[in-house]
């Protein structure tokens, strides 16, 4: 299921110089931010929730996820280049798992461990909301990485729908129409998180087993469509 | 022996029909895919490769699908047009790729560069090759399974003269071989260097088959269509009118020319300035008149 080299191609082609860049910029923001915060109102764990939960867990983690995740497949796709693969006997869904560990594994070295360093930084894990954020940055890396994964392979404007659906779905509608809060990975993640916190300083509209189960669905059957939709991929010529 | 079917395939798009009810065997050899822009030869050889589905009929290679056979790949070597391939790799490390892709190593890789020359330039990032060297990387990357058919699309373009001679020599070596070789063009010289036999495609149609030369013939034995204009107009029409390799001659009056069709076409070309220097007339223009490859293609349709 796993093709070394297919991992290895991805992996250059998401940590190139550009791409590289963008994924290190937000992650140095949220650190430099959480010094700051540290530094002016000292350590608060209400501010802490507040800044891994607004900053990292809501922004950073999702964009972080499309960049990974569209990053992976699309501008294989759009080039063209994706041929070099798919002219090959190796399975197409094989393709697309690879190509997920390795969106999921650069998501959450993106965006996890960051929120880890933050989490520290802000109230040295008090009420052990690092931890919980950091393992809600994981949880959330798997889903956003399947979900922008498929969008990649599916649509050649991947990044902005992926942008759209972290910022507006997420951000936006979600505090806006309760509904729209059980959709939501950040939900999900959450209910994991407030699991291992604890308390309520971390809180989810979501509960944990509706939680799971929905990253687990949502997971598997977009790497599964992903797979099929790679399997009958048209490259149309240039004519 | 490996043999590449066709077998009444149509594809559109829409309401377009780029490719309407094609049936043709590729066997091993060469054979040249021709036909002008936008015949359908991309979308052809895109269903060949299993890269596109055929809306009807089937493309098979020894009787097995290519459509959705991730495993027809063993057998296949692509060469595509379009330029993007990982450029952030050297010539090496794309190729090795490849072989591994095929579950093959770095041996067979080094040995497909060699093929195909590029051994000097492979620690190079292919980002810094010239449309040669990028077309000779993706040659060595199809070839580098040994396939028993070769798909090209395009493989000459923007290539200079030495690395299309090059080129051809490779492909013709790959058809001497046994190996199944098509290649795409819309330039009839570039075919008639290299396959003998070829497929000629018009507008999404099949449009003639066979042995090059009967094809060629056929391209130049049309009547042809010239635009003349010379010091003495009337005298040379009536001059020319006389030879049998003329069928018809109008005076242009609104463009002061001659508008003269012939039908024999070696004959013509060599009586023109001969009539003309003997008459004392001075020939001032000359040009065909239909000369482009749609037209030349479309005489090709209609014979």
């Amino acid at each position: 299921m796993y093709d070394p080299t297919v991992a290895r191609l991805t992996y250059r082609a998401l940590l190139g110089r550009r791409r590289a860049l963008i994924l290190g910029a937000l992650p140095l923001l949220l650190i430099a931010i959480s010094v700051v915060v540290r530094g002016l109102a000292g350590a608060d764990d209400q501010t802490a929730s507040d800044l891994l939960g607004g900053l990292a867990l809501a922004t950073m983690v999702p964009i972080i996820g499309v960049i990974a995740g569209t990053g992976a497949i699309g501008p294989e796709i759009d080039d063209g280049s994706v041929v070099y693969l798919l002219s090959k006997p190796v399975k197409r869904p094989t393709i697309i798992f690879t190509k997920l560990i390795v969106a999921i594994a650069v998501t959450m070295v993106f965006s996890a461990v960051p929120t880890f360093i933050a989490g520290f930084i802000l109230n040295g894990n008090g009420q052990q909301i690092a931890v919980a954020y950091t393992v809600a940055a994981l949880v959330a890396s798997i889903a956003y990485a399947a979900i922008f994964l498929l969008l990649g392979t599916v649509s050649r404007h991947a990044v902005v729908f992926g942008l759209v659906y972290a910022l507006v779905w997420e951000a936006l509608f979600g505090s806006l129409v309760s509904g729209a809060r059980t959709l939501s990975v950040q939900q999900w993640s959450l209910a994991v998180a407030h699991k291992v916190a604890g308390g309520d300083l971390v809180t989810s509209d979501v509960g944990l087993t509706t939680a799971t189960i929905l990253l687990a669905v949502v997971t598997v059957l977009a790497t599964w469509y992903a797979g099929q939709k790679l399997r009958t991929l048209t490259l149309a010529g240039e004519e | 022996m490996t043999t590449l079917n066709i077998d009444h395939v149509s594809r559109w798009f829409g309401n377009v029909v780029a490719v309407n009810d094609i049936t043709m065997t590729i066997g091993p050899g060469v054979t040249g895919l021709l036909g002008p822009n936008g015949a359908g030869k991309s979308t052809l050889i895109n269903m060949m490769g299993g890269f596109l589905a055929p809306s009807t009929g089937t493309v098979t290679l020894d009787g097995q699908q290519v459509w959705r056979n991730e495993s027809i790949y063993r057998h296949i070597g692509l060469v595509p047009e379009r330029e993007a391939m990982y450029d952030f790799l050297t010539g090496r490390e794309f190729v090795v790729a490849n072989a591994e892709l095929h579950g093959l190593g770095a041996k067979a890789a080094q040995k497909a560069l060699a093929t195909v020359e590029m051994e000097y330039a492979q620690d190079r990032k292919i980002a810094t090759y010239s449309k040669g060297m990028r077309q000779r990387v993706k040659m060595a990357s199809a070839l580098v399974h040994d396939p028993s058919l070769l798909l090209l699309d395009e493989p000459f373009n923007g290539m200079d003269p030495r690395q299309r001679m090059q080129l051809m020599d490779l492909l013709r070596r790959m058809g001497d071989e046994g190996r199944t070789v098509l290649f795409s063009s819309h330039i009839l010289e570039e075919v008639e260097q290299l396959a003998r036999h070829i497929e000629v495609v018009v507008a999404g149609r099949h449009a003639a088959s066979g042995d090059f030369r009967r094809i060629r013939r056929l391209m130049t034995d049309r009547p042809h269509r010239y635009l003349v204009r010379s010091s003495d107009d009337r005298a040379l029409a009536a001059a020319l009118i006389a030879d049998p390799s003329t069928s018809g001659i109008e005076v242009d009056l609104a463009e002061g020319a001659l508008r003269i069709q012939a039908v024999d076409f070696g004959r013509f070309t060599a009586l023109l300035p001969k009539v003309a220097k003997d008459h004392g007339i001075r020939l001032l223009t000359v040009s065909p008149s239909d000369e482009s490859l749609e037209s030349v293609f479309s005489y090709l349709v209609a014979a």
